[in-house]
């Protein structure tokens, strides 16, 4: 880790430190410093070596149609904790250009290259700026505000035609499949190839000089997914091999891409918890938390003491849902075959009748709202949930663990494999037990308590070596971290209400800013929500783990072999709904 | 000693192997097409297999469980339906996914909006089952449905259901979701009396 300077502990001024360069950012409801878009490499790097401010949790863009400007929002963190520093820099929309952060934080790569393809941002200085979630052939920048998109019907949700007329058209009466497309000008299909695909193909059979010791080798471009069963779903790895080892790689996504951020600035708030649910389907509930306590912090309302702990409780036995998926898939991409994930799913399943008989759906939960949840829990349910935390809970887990840990192949395949060292984990603002496993102790839950963590005895799980292996076991530490806050929540759960307020279908949403995160089980999740005291957000935008994760994935695969990748994918364990939002 | 592990690993799997057949002892032939069995079986206590037996044994679907919904009408003393719909457009303002239409009956007379709907459509290829509508309906109007198995040949004709088809009687809701009719047949008891009242 980088040392901790002096004044490390104290509060940082960035416009007194910098007159003339940074100003507080005096919008109404918003927080954090402007700064000049020429001298932002400069602030941030003083931040990051002088203020301890060393980890880059989210950049994204706004796009401000009205002023003409476009807006990049940075969030910093220390990694030792405490709340966030927020940098903006601003640039004219017709002529968007802002220095690339990528030098500072490696963890900003993605996060630029996504703020390019939807919003149309240059960023001088990035190593490899092209589309990520859209392809080359794609006509504009979605995101602006002036976009529009071929199922267009009208800026905001609820549409006019639904209510009182009535009259019903399916949507693709309006968009005949093929001719919902617009390309860019001088764009022609006919002979295309794809500018990364060029490389790719032009790898294939050819031969290049490669000295490999005594040996002569070839180098080879392989083309792993985007069907492939072992990447988790549609996700493409492009990797360049030597023989059989790594010698780059570069994650291909965006086949998932439904522009999630669009959909959610038409929706009106209460709408967007729903689709929160299909971004990491694995564990909704979460999602749904980090939704709705941003969403609560414009609206400065709190929930009520019941809700709190059924909160705590659901989305800690999300997480444990999700890692006993993510071992269980662990072991698949290592080549036992289904056993070991269905011994852990079988489990899961147990959790997903809880969450069917409280929230409706096994896994779309769609159960927070803003001030509470949306019911109680159902008779009999508690009596569940006492028997899965302090019965079987903990006896499944430690025999998952007696079953796996000392296995003699899965550590000769896992440990020392897909090394992520501390620095680097920061440096690329990796999240969740990708940087815990890596000896980070950082878990938003104690270094920027949200909800009621700060009431439970827990430990925030770390571990040392930053190895598949060490990913493996920091799995199954948090599990037994969440079965003992599943365990106090359920001992002291209150009684009472479970709503703050009437619940309203349309809420009031003051104007302002608000970024809420929340220590999903694959890192942290992030909404940055931006209302105009509108019935619909004018920005959203997801800080997605699963995403930002992967930032670092071909640099822990070099040097592996191709076997490796997957173990090593599995191991960060995405989910590509969020992936690729 | 090497190989330990796997050997206590391939021990785990053993106990699972072992277990199945005890727990198939354990029913003595009545483990399967049982709802007692099932039950147990779903359940923390389970052992063994784990697997149903679908379609000829199905999971019992909770109260809550929600999945497209239906609208309620009454059935009055002479026999005649009376849909509790007033075409407040709620459910259509607040759908997510905006798969519902209504069309509000007009009284041909005045012109004025009469609260009945004329036409209810809801597009299931659309609706995302979040149960927005069933929430927030203040007439207790639309509820979610418990049946899942509603595959059909042809989804350009048969995927927008009209009011017809949703059309549901409340003696349904009220076998689908006991708990959840009784306490809204209270508050709706408890509103009638505050009216009486006035």
């Amino acid at each position: 880790m980088t040392a901790a300077p002096a004044v490390e502990k104290a509060e940082v001024k960035p416009d007194e430190e910098f007159p003339g360069i940074a100003a507080p950012d005096t919008r109404k409801g918003y927080g954090g410093y402007l700064v000049a878009p020429e001298h932002l490499v400069e602030v941030v790097t003083k931040l990051r070596d002088e203020a301890g401010y060393n980890y880059l949790s989210s950049a994204t863009a706004v796009d401000y149609l009205e002023e003409g400007k476009l807006e990049m929002v940075y969030h910093l963190y220390r990694i030792t904790g405490g709340p966030a520093l927020v940098v903006k820099a601003q640039t004219p929309r017709d002529k968007a250009v802002l220095p690339s952060l990528v030098p500072l934080f490696p963890g900003a790569d993605l996060q630029e290259r996504e703020a390019w393809d939807l919003y149309g941002i240059r960023f001088t200085g990035h190593p490899n700026l092209k589309r990520i979630l859209l392809w080359e052939g794609f006509w504009g920048h979605p995101m602006r505000k002036d976009w529009k998109e071929p199922y267009f019907e009208e800026e905001t949700k609820p549409f006019d035609s639904r209510w009182p007329g009535g009259a019903v058209f399916r949507s693709e009466q309006h968009n005949p499949f093929g001719h919902n497309v617009k390309y860019p000008d001088g764009f022609t299909l006919e002979g295309w190839t794809p500018e990364a695909d060029k490389a790719l193909y032009a790898g294939l059979g050819t031969v290049t000089d490669v000295n490999a010791g005594s040996l002569k080798t070839d180098q080879i471009v392989v083309n792993l997914g985007p069907q492939h069963p072992s990447t988790h779903g549609v996700f493409r790895i492009a990797a360049t091999l030597d023989g059989e080892t790594i010698v780059d790689l570069e994650p291909v996504m965006g086949y998932l891409h439904r522009n999630h951020e669009q959909i959610g600035e038409r929706n009106t708030f209460l709408q967007n918890i729903p689709f929160t649910d299909r971004l990491d389907y694995l564990s909704s509930m979460s999602n749904n938390l980090g939704y709705a306590l941003a969403v609560e912090k414009l609206m400065n309302v709190k929930p009520p003491e019941r809700a709190e702990y059924i909160r705590v409780i659901m989305v800690e036995m999300t997480r444990i849902a999700n890692h006993l998926w993510a071992i269980g898939f662990l072991l698949n991409d290592l080549g036992a075959f289904f056993t070991p994930a269905l011994y852990a799913i079988q489990e899961r399943e147990l959790i997903l009748d809880v969450f069917e008989a409280t929230a409706g759906s096994r896994m779309m939960c769609n159960y927070m709202r803003f001030g509470g949840v949306a019911r109680d829990l159902p008779d009999g349910i508690e009596a569940r949930l006492n028997e899965l935390a302090f019965e079987r809970l903990p006896r499944k887990v430690d025999e998952l663990d007696a079953y796996l840990t000392n296995n003699e192949i899965i550590r000769s395949r896992c440990i020392g494999v897909g090394v992520l060292p501390a620095e680097q984990a920061i440096a690329y603002s990796t999240a969740g037990p990708v940087l815990r496993a890596s000896g980070v102790p950082y878990d938003v839950r104690r270094a920027d308590p949200y909800s009621i963590y700060d009431r439970f005895d827990w430990n925030v799980a770390v571990r040392y070596n930053g190895d598949v292996y060490d990913r493996y076991l920091i799995r199954l530490d948090e599990i037994r971290e969440s079965i003992k806050i599943v365990q106090q929540a359920l001992r002291d759960l209150p009684g009472g209400e479970i709503q703050t307020g009437k619940p309203q279908y349309q809420v009031r949403v003051p104007a302002g800013e608000a970024y809420g995160r929340v220590d999903n089980p694959k890192g942290e999740l992030g909404f940055y929500v931006i209302s105009t005291g509108k019935p619909n957000p004018y920005r959203y935008h997801v800080r997605a783990p699963s995403f930002i994760n992967l930032t670092p994935f071909g640099e822990m695969c070099k040097g592996h072999k191709v076997a490796d990748v997957v173990v090593i994918l599995g191991s960060i364990d995405i989910v590509l709904g969020e992936t690729d939002r | 000693m090497y190989g330990l592990g796997i050997l206590r690993g391939l021990g785990t799997v053993l106990t699972h192997f072992v277990n199945t057949y005890l727990d198939d002892i354990r029913w003595l032939g009545r483990r399967y097409y049982n709802p007692q069995a099932l039950a147990v079986r779903q359940g923390p206590k389970t052992a063994g297999i784990f697997t149903v037996q679908y379609p000829e044994e199905k999971l019992v679907t909770p109260e809550e469980f929600r999945y497209i919904p239906f609208l309620l009408y009454e059935v009055k003393e002479d026999g005649t339906k009376e849909d509790r719909c007033t075409s407040c457009g709620i459910c259509a303002k607040v759908c997510p996914p905006q798969c519902i239409w209504i069309e509000r009956t007009t009284d041909p007379k005045t012109g004025r909006p009469v609260p009945a709907p004329r036409e209810f459509y809801i597009d299931i290829d659309i609706c995302m089952n979040c149960g927005f509508c069933a929430e927030y309906c203040p007439f207790d109007a639309i509820k979610m449905d418990h049946d899942f198995e509603i595959a059909s040949y042809d989804r350009t004709s048969a995927h927008i259901f009209n009011k017809e088809r949703l059309s549901t009687s409340v003696d349904y809701y009220a076998s689908i979701r006991p708990t959840n009719y009784a306490r809204e047949e209270v508050a709706r008891a408890e509103k009638e009396a505050k009216k009486a009242k006035k």
